[in-house]
């Protein structure tokens, strides 16, 4: 990829991420954190990845390592933060805050 | 597949991730924006099954391998999340977060190995950089892990001429740092990730109590920075706009962490550099204390006219969010004000409480802010402590020692009458004594939150 791509699609993240959460009461900071959390975990793609072309018993045993580990953030994490978000079930009239 | 179209689907991942974000930003959508966040991640996973590297092909190699893997990690990971307990979800979130930063190092170590000499400088400054955060993130959250589960002391760990040792461990990761983009070769960058493994440990050691919160945010945020590095290296485009996602929004988080419990980011992230050992604060140990019986605390609650409720993390603990809410609407039938003083960082993470008061489906009206509550509390008869400490440690605003010094606290001090539920005299998270203990106008009620709440319950209704 060219490098200019490279840098733009950076900061453009970088923005977005700035712009999505600037406003959020400190009820939803650990679930927000705990979903940025689980999002990371999609680093098990390029686990896979290198698995994919691991050409050594080395390479192939630390990249299924990796997988396993990337797997537990990933999964685990939106599941653990779905249940905290199960206690925000919409409230009858009530005024979420 | 075509490379087009795989490139067009982790574009929608992608998409999937910033609408997730901005999902989990406001109560009534986050729960839609963790399961689109998931959805995302999904179709993430499965499309790079379809899709071959160049100059591989179809299926992937080491199939079997991958998907036992997977298999392993959901086996581990979807029970570990299911089952903990809400006052333990913290610690697992930081476990998560390390297992995640072992992951994209562990990734930058195999396609250093696989790329070997060929690899261009640009690549393995991306790789050092996702070797030495990704460790640092692995090792730095399972100190916090270790803490939060009270595995090891809770208080900040400071030893003599520690700061040179953290300086000094952190100018050898550079040194080596440098000299693998310099000379290459595996045997420096293993030494290079040990390093940093120890460098995480000593960042986070010195970390004490109420900061653990921030640095898991802070952590979490580094974990997104190596999985954008290691989408440079990777050349995945949406492995670097998920990462820097995380990175961006993880830093914007733990500046808000930081500011809701009044703590400078700058002294919590340098305070493994300027934290001095604590003085042993033994000033107040053999004072004398008041505790009374549910029965005197039901009569001064029965003949209150406004009663504030302090929730901590006792309350969590005990799982008395149930009987807290009994108590409240008993008292409410009494025709007495009852608010909920909420401390923004009471419990072991921010809302933590609000979570819990969900669960008991307390009324949102009822939960007040601590800037909303603080002013009233001059107007109120009773304020009930319930498992919490340091949130109403005056000690944050009189003594400028006191790890929490300059955290905003809920005034309960200017109520008329205090009640402390407390399991014992132990001091809180922050290891702090707590003058308001002491002081005449408090009442302590001793025993499991839960236990005793049911017992001021009954005792209420019998008056």
């Amino acid at each position: 990829m060219e490098p200019i791509a490279i840098i733009s699609i950076f900061v453009l993240a970088v923005f977005v991420g700035f712009e999505v959460v600037s406003k959020v009461s400190s009820t939803l900071h650990t679930p927000l954190m705990s979903g940025a959390n689980a999002i990371h975990g999609v680093i098990l793609v390029g686990a896979i990845i290198v698995a994919d072309h691991s050409s050594t018993n080395l390479e192939l045993g630390l990249a299924v390592a990796a997988i396993i580990l990337a797997t537990i953030n990933m999964v685990g994490g939106f599941v653990v933060t779905d249940r905290m978000l199960e206690m925000f079930k919409p409230k009858k009239g009530g005024e979420n805050k | 597949m075509s490379h087009f179209l795989y490139s067009l689907i982790g574009l929608a991942a992608g998409i999937c991730f910033i609408l997730a974000l901005k999902g989990l930003s406001t109560p009534k959508t986050a729960r839609r924006g963790n399961i689109i966040g998931a959805v995302g991640a999904t179709i993430a996973t499965v499309v790079v099954f379809f899709n071959a590297q160049e100059g591989e092909s179809l299926p992937l190699n080491n199939l079997g391998w991958i998907l036992g893997a997977i298999a392993l990690g959901v086996v581990i990971g979807v029970p570990a999340a299911r089952k903990v307990q809400m006052t333990q979800m913290p610690q697992l979130v930081a476990l998560f977060n390390g297992v995640g930063g072992g992951a994209a190092a562990l990734v930058a170590i195999v396609e250093y190995l696989h790329l070997g000499d060929s690899a261009n400088t640009a690549e393995v400054i991306a790789t050092v950089f996702t070797v030495i955060v990704g460790c640092v993130s692995f090792s730095g959250s399972i100190i916090t892990f270790l803490k939060l589960q009270e595995l090891m002391t809770t208080r900040p760990v400071v030893f003599p001429g520690g700061r040179f040792v953290i300086a000094g461990t952190l100018a050898a990761t550079l040194g080596v740092a440098v000299w693998v983009v310099a000379a290459l070769g595996t045997n420096p960058l293993l030494i290079l990730a040990a390093l940093a493994l120890a460098f995480g440990i000593l960042f986070v050691l010195p970390v004490g109590g109420a900061d653990v919160p921030i640095v898991i945010s802070l952590l979490n945020a580094f974990t997104g920075l190596t999985v954008a590095a290691s989408g440079y290296v990777l050349d995945s485009t949406l492995l670097i706009i998920a990462g820097t996602l995380v990175g961006a929004s993880g830093t914007i988080l733990t500046r808000m962490m930081a500011e809701a419990m009044g703590r400078s980011l700058f002294g919590t992230l340098f305070g493994a550099f300027t934290a001095k050992p604590q003085q042993a604060s033994g000033a107040a140990d053999e004072r004398p204390v008041r505790s009374g019986s549910p029965d005197d605390v039901a009569i001064l609650l029965n003949y209150a006219r406004r009663v504030v409720i302090v929730p901590g993390f006792g309350l969590a603990v005990a799982q008395a969010q149930h009987t807290v809410r009994e108590l409240a609407d008993l008292l409410i039938s009494k025709g007495i004000d009852v608010a909920y003083g909420i401390h923004p960082v009471a419990g072991r993470m921010p809302g933590h409480m609000n979570v819990l008061l969900a669960e008991a489906n307390v009324p949102y009206d009822q939960l007040a802010e601590m800037d909303e509550v603080n002013p009233t509390f001059a107007q109120t008869d009773v304020a009930i402590v319930i498992g919490a400490n340091d949130v109403v440690n005056p000690a944050a605003k009189t003594s400028p020692g006191a790890p929490i010094y300059g955290m905003p606290i809920l005034e309960v001090a200017n109520a008329a009458n205090i009640i402390f539920l407390k399991r014992s005299m132990r001091p809180g998270f922050a290891g702090i004594e707590n003058e308001l203990l002491y002081d005449p106008k408090t009442m302590l009620l001793f025993g499991d939150a839960k236990a005793s709440l049911t017992k001021v319950v009954s005792a209420l209704k019998n008056l």
